[in-house]
């Protein structure tokens, strides 16, 4: 019988995983069919829908503008939530849960509304048209992310490791830089990280807020979707993922994200 | 005089004469609870100072106010003679270790024992030769290169220490330091940290909420409950003299029985139990009429199985009889003194054969060790 149970339980689990890779498995299978139109499963093999993705006009100016938004957008976000997670986290005041709230909203407040918001406020002040619209939204979209990304790392962090830095005779100056700091860096790093990849990925709200000058990958992809239906896009989701999962792997393989995502030591 | 650098001084060279830390009417208050209630205390250079107490009863928060990580409300704070009451934390030259240690995780042990050391921009050889002698005082050498993480407990601890003693602080201050440890290790620590502490002559302020480990180590003990100071006195005074009731509960062992005042000449009342009359201080009894009852307290060890022809002061019956190796311990349920059980604890070798459970024996009181109460 735990035999059978096990049998069971393996297979539900290979299910489910393979129901979650689905569509990268499928993606991935279409962008290497050298046929021009995106079937499942391919003919032939090739590579030649990523040389097209790549040389793309587009696309390249794409992903200039994506990784410009992003860099940006990612960094911003990352000294203003770091800001309002140190004072979430250190101070009490009035309103602090009304603060709370609205800076967690951009959960609620779904991306096309954040995205017209944005564009009619640009529209009526006169700088619809700069990267200044785009990066301004995004920061907003991602926000949330990096302060409870450093909120947590906070929340981890032993008060009694400050003190006692200070009883050694550590200015707060100095304690921020030896101690906080440096304990806080997987938490401001992978912030960062999860916010420069919602924003390299954001297409809803940026569909609103770019022009043809200014527009990011997935608003590229969508321009281009509604006129062609080759693989390149398959070609682009590829790289897309390899780029993403290189990253990730390498980020967690030097700072343990493992640790920042759940508060080990609540206090 | 707030602003002054950090004299680098060690300990004991400098003003201040023979009081190390000095509070005067010390309030703290946190909203509306009230931490800390107009608390003076003088503690005396080189000793073993407790602050002794439940949750809650303000010896945290004290020690934190000495440290500087707190500001007092009103009163004022003197280290070494010098007013520090605004002083901020990191000029006040104190040595402290947690409950948790609070090691830095991502340091070496010798990049924690070094840190206040770096923070003073001691010169490297210097630095060198008194991380060395910090870690061969805990007995840690040969360590330097591990993270907090690959070390045990006790190990930790001895870190913790170093880190704080290598700065020469001009006071220790430790936060409940053995409760994170297991009971076999806090006996040898106790003792290793007593002889540490009496080699350098460091003046240590010491917070727990565990009696017996204040009666083991202290010079002297403060009794804190409610935000005060019930009592300040060597071990001994504490133990045998308590102040008040509250001290006599918390502090180790007591046996509450109802007596009655017979009459009070002076400093000293009669206090009678059956056919047994006790000599009491009088300041305890304060609002109790003669004739009236009181709380007789005595120590476990202070009551004996009476012999035949003794006065026994009540009688009872044997409910359990537990052996403990040095001594015996006997709970004797006797109704008419004492609602809960009477614990009698007897030397082993002096009862060879203890009255077994069942037994109907006489109590009575050795001496006049006893303390009253009025009853509650």
């Amino acid at each position: 019988m735990p035999n059978l149970l096990r049998l069971v339980g393996g297979a539900t689990v290979t299910a489910i995983l393979g129901f979650l890779l689905l569509p990268a498995v499928v993606v991935t299978l279409a962008a290497f069919n050298s046929r021009a139109i995106l079937s499942f499963p391919p003919e032939d093999w090739s590579w030649r829908w990523f040389i097209k993705a790549i040389a793309y006009d587009d696309f390249q100016a794409g992903v200039r503008n994506g990784l410009i938004v992003t860099a940006w957008a990612s960094s911003i976000a990352l000294v203003v939530g770091a800001a309002f997670a140190f004072a979430l986290d250190r101070y009490e005041f009035r309103l602090k849960r009304t603060l709370e709230t609205v800076l967690l909203s951009p959960l609620v407040v779904p991306h096309f509304t954040i995205g017209l918001g944005f564009l009619i406020l640009a529209a009526q002040l006169g700088f619809a048209r700069g990267y200044a619209v785009v990066v301004a939204c995004h920061v907003v979209l991602v926000l949330p992310f990096v302060l409870r990304s450093v909120y947590i790392s906070l929340r981890n962090l032993d008060p009694r490791l400050e003190l006692a830095a200070a009883s050694l005779g550590a200015p707060p100056d100095r304690v921020l830089i030896t101690v906080t700091l440096p304990l806080l860096l997987p938490g401001l790093v992978s912030g960062w990280m999860f916010a420069a990849i919602l924003s390299f990925n954001e297409f809803t709200a940026s569909l609103f807020v770019t022009v043809q000058r200014t527009q990011t990958l997935p608003v590229a992809l969508y321009n281009y979707v509604r006129e062609y239906a080759d693989p390149s896009m398959a070609a682009i989701s590829v790289m897309y993922i390899v780029a993403t999962a290189t990253v990730l792997t390498l980020a967690n393989a030097f700072l343990g994200l493992a640790k920042v995502l759940n508060v080990e030591h609540p206090r | 005089m707030v602003s002054a650098p950090a004299a680098k001084t060690t300990s004991g060279t400098n003003g201040g004469g023979q009081v190390a830390v000095e509070l005067a009417s010390v309030t703290k208050r946190f909203g509306k609870i009230t931490a800390l209630d107009d608390v003076s205390l003088t503690v005396r250079r080189g000793e073993l100072l407790t602050l002794l107490g439940p949750s809650g009863c303000g010896k945290t928060t004290l020690l934190h106010l000495v440290a500087g990580f707190l500001m007092p409300d009103s009163g004022e704070i003197a280290i070494d003679g010098r007013r520090v009451t605004d002083v901020v934390a990191y000029r006040r030259e104190i040595g402290i270790m947690f409950q948790n240690y609070a090691l830095f995780p991502h340091m070496t042990v010798a990049g924690n024992v070094g840190y206040g050391l770096r923070m003073r921009r001691i010169a490297k050889p210097e630095m060198t030769r008194r991380m060395a002698d910090a870690l061969a005082l805990v007995k840690l050498a040969g360590l330097e290169d591990r993270k907090p993480r690959q070390l045990s407990g006790g190990q930790q601890q001895r870190v913790a220490l170093a880190r704080a003693l290598v700065i020469r602080p001009r006071v220790l201050l430790l936060d409940e330091p053995f409760s994170a440890l297991d009971r076999n290790l806090r006996g040898s620590i106790q003792v290793e940290l007593k002889e540490i502490q009496r080699k350098l002559g460091v003046t240590t302020i010491f917070v727990t909420h565990d009696q017996s480990e204040a009666l083991s180590l202290s010079d002297r003990i403060a009794v804190m409950a409610e935000g005060r100071i019930r009592q300040l006195d060597t071990p001994h005074e504490v133990y045998r003299h308590p102040a008040d009731r509250f001290v006599a509960s918390f502090i180790g062992d007591a046996n509450v029985l109802r007596a009655r005042l017979e009459r009070i000449e002076g400093s000293v009342a009669t206090v009678v139990l059956g056919a047994a009359r006790v000599a009491v201080p009088t300041r305890t009894l304060e609002g109790s009429a003669v004739g009236g009852a009181v709380d007789l307290f005595v120590r476990p060890e202070d009551v004996r199985v009476a012999a035949p022809d003794a006065v026994t002061a009540a009688h009872g019956i044997v409910a359990a009889q537990i052996y403990q190796g040095g001594h015996i311990d006997l709970y004797v349920d006797a109704p008419e003194v004492s609602s809960g059980r009477i614990l009698l604890r007897v030397p082993s070798h002096e009862a060879a054969s203890p009255p077994p459970p069942g037994t109907r024996i006489g109590i009575a009181l050795a001496g006049d060790v006893a303390i009253a109460f009025r009853s509650a």
